[in-house]
């Protein structure tokens, strides 16, 4: 068995390795600097990872456009070029990146145990989490926004709800949101949002709403079938998860970060991947709090 | 605890909702029941392996399954039902009836066969002698059975929760997420809200056990 399972993780970092290779002719990867670890603070997780010209990123790998698995095992996305884009800053090849799953369950636990090195998982940023891991950036405000069939023009924003069926995920932040604010619509709960695409698909319900992120994947998954209607009407800032109390990786994040504002390369990040559904919007001020 | 308070018309939403659910699959469960245990001991053999093979069907598929297939693969098929009640009560009645069919059958086998002989005798037809014969005896000794039966529909209906009826398990989840300091009470709450359908169940069951007994 445990023969097996090596020959397996060998067959795919191998493929892993072969087909980066072929994709690495591609010129939309971020540039690696070439960093001397000595450049950094002795004594610092930068020089610690550059030291090591390795890290590990835990990331989504379900969440289209943000972070999702491709079938040779390595995720891409927004989340992950933002990864790549620190990682470069710290000499470190793509190809070296360890990527881990996290989901949005056991973020925390992971940075705290120090399974990943940082956290790049569309995590939004609130006081709740701060007490137990830090935040650099935000680098992308999500929010909640509505979906609706393709065909369909008579919804384009929150306000149009009133006597409209609108799904969600029982219990979901998104659905306190609209029991709370728009009472008139009709608010029904599945168990996940999956559940909601095919009622909205035979016209059962007339909308759904949850974090534009989320939707964008299903628009992203059926772009005959769903558009995104009108703007955001929440925020969600999504920062990058780091361990608690590291003030000086946490600035360095945020300077790397304001500096991919800068030259393009957060522009060319979204672009890429989430551009491809959803407008590209300003990048957002890091918060150094 | 104020929480649970301040939260007690949601609560009683939910619980009636639920309520709902469980006395009306309940009684259909129970018509639906009787009648495929009829099937079952029918004289055509087609009407025995239709019931037969519906009972297995729905009593080994899980009650998850059964809405999933009710909520999204109907409509695929061309068969719309408006979210909310109707499709969980029709999955629900779907998936309790085998269970009630099978309670019943239990209870028609444990009437002597001297009786149907003897309702021949007297020149009963196959469905009178059911009727005047066999069932009232054989429902008589299934109330616990189908007591049983009826308070795993009152807990099942909380599959529901994931299929758009806000019945008290949705409701939790949702007092859940407006209360997180409070989560533990609110629980609390609901469980006993369940507890308030399952134990008076129980209780009538016994009763209904006393009053129809016969001696043999």
């Amino acid at each position: 068995m445990r023969n097996r399972t090596t020959a397996f993780v060998a067959l795919t970092a191998a493929s892993a390795l072969f087909l980066s290779a072929c994709g690495s002719d591609e010129s939309d990867e971020p540039p690696v600097e070439d960093v001397d670890a000595s450049e950094f603070p002795a004594g610092s997780t930068m020089e610690r990872l550059a030291e090591a010209e390795t890290m590990t990123v835990g990331t989504k790998f379900d969440q289209p456009l943000f972070g999702l698995q491709g079938p040779d095992g390595t995720p891409v996305g927004f989340d992950i070029e933002i990864a790549k884009i620190i990682a470069g800053e710290l000499g470190i090849e793509p190809d070296d990146i360890e990527w881990t799953e996290t989901v949005s369950a056991n973020r925390e636990s992971f940075i705290e145990e120090e399974r990943v090195d940082i956290v790049v998982a569309t995590y939004t940023i609130n006081d709740t989490r701060k007490e137990v891991v830090d935040f650099a950036g935000p680098y992308y405000l999500a929010g909640q926004s509505l979906m609706v069939r393709a065909d369909d023009d008579s919804i384009s924003g929150p306000d149009d709800l009133a006597g409209k069926t609108v799904c969600s995920a029982e219990g979901s932040t998104p659905a306190g949101n609209i029991e709370e604010n728009y009472p008139e619509a009709e608010l029904v709960q599945f168990g996940q949002y999956t559940d909601c695409l095919d009622p909205l698909r035979d016209g059962r319900v007339d909308a759904v709403t949850t974090d534009n992120v989320i939707l964008a994947g299903y628009v992203a998954e059926s772009p005959d079938d769903f558009v995104i209607a009108g703007d955001q009407f929440t925020e969600e800032p999504y920062g990058i998860g780091l361990k608690k109390d590291d003030e000086e990786f946490r600035t360095w994040v945020n300077d790397v970060l304001e500096e991919a504002y800068e030259d393009g390369r957060w522009t060319d990040a979204w672009e890429s991947t989430a551009g491809e559904v959803l407008d590209t919007p300003e990048p957002p001020a890091v918060d150094r709090y | 605890m104020s929480a649970l308070i301040e939260e007690l018309p949601r609560l009683w939403e939910g619980f009636q909702l639920t309520l709902f659910l469980a006395v009306v699959s309940g009684a259909l469960s129970l018509v639906l029941g009787t009648v495929l245990a009829a099937l079952r001991v029918a004289p055509l053999k087609s009407l025995r392996v239709f019931a037969a093979a519906y009972v297995e069907v729905a009593r080994n598929t899980p009650l998850t399954l059964v809405f999933v297939f009710v909520v999204f693969v109907l409509p695929t098929l061309g068969l719309i039902l408006p979210l909310g009640t109707t499709p969980a009560i029709i999955a629900l009645t779907a998936y309790t009836s085998a269970f009630v069919c099978e309670a019943v059958r239990s209870g028609i086998n444990s009437v002597g066969v001297g009786q149907a002989e003897a309702a021949r005798a007297i020149g009963l037809g196959t469905v009178a002698t059911l009727r005047l014969v066999v069932l009232p005896q054989a429902l008589r000794t299934v109330v616990p059975p189908l007591i049983n039966v009826l308070i795993a529909l009152t807990k099942n209906t909380s599959v529901a929760a994931g299929f758009t009826v806000v019945e008290l398990t949705s409701t939790s989840r949702g007092l859940a997420r407006d209360n997180p300091a409070d989560v533990l009470a609110l629980l609390a709450g609901v469980a006993v809200c369940y507890l308030l359908i399952t134990i008076p169940a129980g209780l009538l069951a016994g009763r209904i056990e006393r009053k129809v007994v016969f001696s043999r």
